[in-house]
């Protein structure tokens, strides 16, 4: 495999998916694909010559050389303040990758696929499960995505659908911090319960991939091991205490 | 890719001027410890724990909590470069000095690399040179306190002067090899030696 080079991609389309998540849609030319859950580099050069680097997870299916991100401002960010509120459709963001070659789902791994994201976690987790609508497959699924209230779920109206297709994907929300009136769904954070409520049983041998803050992936991982599920079935990606984007 | 601008950024996170020259190309300063594994952190009781040395080596052995306790203690104080782009500049870990370890098990002249393995089954390679001479150790203190689990405890090894994904966490030993053998992350897209001054983060840089 040769050099991950920097390519010029062109922004598409901004999408604002909750308060503070957007949706970068990107056309990069020369993409050569990338397998779900992966990630890309993006750097950012000032007039000086100042450079700021960071990683950011793919949430968009394989679709030739379109590639989406959804990323979350952080406030003391440096790169996704400039990503989410200052660019926009016709700039050219530098970008390379794919990266990571772990945390990835394809329908050819198997499952049952038990995904389990906290926050903007869901992004890479979504990219496996547009995949896997988009190419029919009848891997079952289930995803248990925790959020501070409805309003911070990201691709909420995307995932309702994806779930009512009838394929197989049932998805479960956690609302950790507010709840509207009449909610009857989980209203904390994810633990122990909760996954054997939601998840598969250890003996069905699911495939498990948990992203988010390293608070929630810690403790999820850890109560799956002690469930019984097998840890080198159990994929991890962690967003630092600070947050690394 | 030169002279390309990204319109309207201006970077609000530039380092200080005493972080500057510590930091190597595409890397920020970052005052927390991020966490970054691959899977569940394994738990590890210390009355099993042991670290092995094998391979091409005069004198396999193996230290449990207490015995490798009793060899002269080391400590490192210095910057961290992890290849998800954070640095961490001015930490200490204490423990022993890899060169303590493999005087006592003499290496065989043919030995030219080492594949550090782990509990929960993580691997990493390195060539010999990499982790003798003063550049790598295997530490259970971080700033003063046992290194917590997440970061690797019981014991990582540490070699600071590449990416930090060479510092395995949870090792549980190494074995020394008269060839290389790319280990996990070096299997799946990063580079093999990860020398974060010449920025050598994935195949091919």
């Amino acid at each position: 495999m040769g050099r991950l080079s920097w390519r010029l991609a062109e922004v598409a389309e901004v999408r604002p998916e909750t308060g503070r998540v957007a949706t970068l849609a990107l056309e990069v030319p020369g993409w050569d694909g990338h397998l779900p859950g992966q990630h890309l580099d993006v750097r950012l050069t000032a007039e000086d010559g100042y450079t700021a680097e960071r990683a950011y997870s793919i949430a968009s299916a394989p679709d030739g050389e379109r590639v989406e991100l959804a990323v979350e401002r952080l406030d003391d960010g440096e790169v996704s303040p400039y990503l989410t509120e200052e660019l926009r459709q016709g700039d050219q963001l530098e970008l390379r990758g794919p990266v990571g070659g772990y945390f990835v789902w394809e329908p050819g791994r198997g499952g049952p696929l038990l995904l389990v994201a906290g926050g903007s976690g869901v992004v890479p987790l979504m990219a496996m499960l547009r995949h896997r609508a988009a190419t029919g497959s009848q891997v079952p699924a289930r995803l248990l995505y925790s959020s501070r209230s409805l309003d911070d779920v990201i691709f909420r109206e995307e995932l309702e659908r994806l779930a009512e297709a009838g394929d197989g994907l049932t998805v479960t929300q956690a609302l950790t911090r507010a709840q509207p009136p009449g909610w009857t769904g989980y209203a904390r954070r994810i633990d122990a319960v909760m996954l054997e409520e939601v998840g598969w049983r250890p003996g069905e041998r699911p495939l498990a991939y948990v992203c988010g803050p390293t608070r929630l992936v810690e403790a999820v991982a850890g109560q799956l091991v002690a469930l019984g599920h097998d840890p080198a079935r159990v994929r991890t990606e962690r967003f630092g205490p600070t947050g690394v984007p | 890719m030169g002279g390309f601008v990204s319109r309207g950024f201006k970077g609000r996170r530039r380092p200080a001027a005493g972080q500057a020259t510590r930091l190597p190309p595409g890397q920020y300063a970052e005052p927390g410890f991020p966490v970054l594994t691959a899977g569940p952190t394994p738990r590890i009781d210390l009355a099993d724990w042991r670290l092995k040395i094998e391979g091409l080596v005069a004198k396999p052995r193996e230290w449990t909590w207490e015995e490798i306790h009793e060899l002269p203690g080391a400590s490192f104080e210095g910057d961290i470069h992890c290849v998800t782009r954070w640095s961490k500049l001015g930490t200490s870990f204490a423990g022993v000095s890899v060169d303590t370890l493999l005087d006592a098990v003499e290496p065989r002249p043919e030995a030219t690399h080492v594949v550090a393995f782990c509990y929960g089954g993580y691997t990493t390679n390195l060539p010999l040179d990499d982790v003798r001479g003063g550049k790598a150790w295997v530490v259970w203190e971080h700033e003063g306190t046992p290194l917590p689990p997440e970061h690797g405890g019981p014991a990582r090894l540490l070699v600071p002067h590449l990416y930090f994904w060479k510092s395995a966490k949870w090792v549980a030993g190494l074995r020394l090899l008269d060839h290389d053998a790319p280990g996990f992350w070096e299997g799946l897209g990063y580079h093999n030696r990860g020398d974060p001054w010449r920025e050598e983060r994935y195949w091919g840089d």
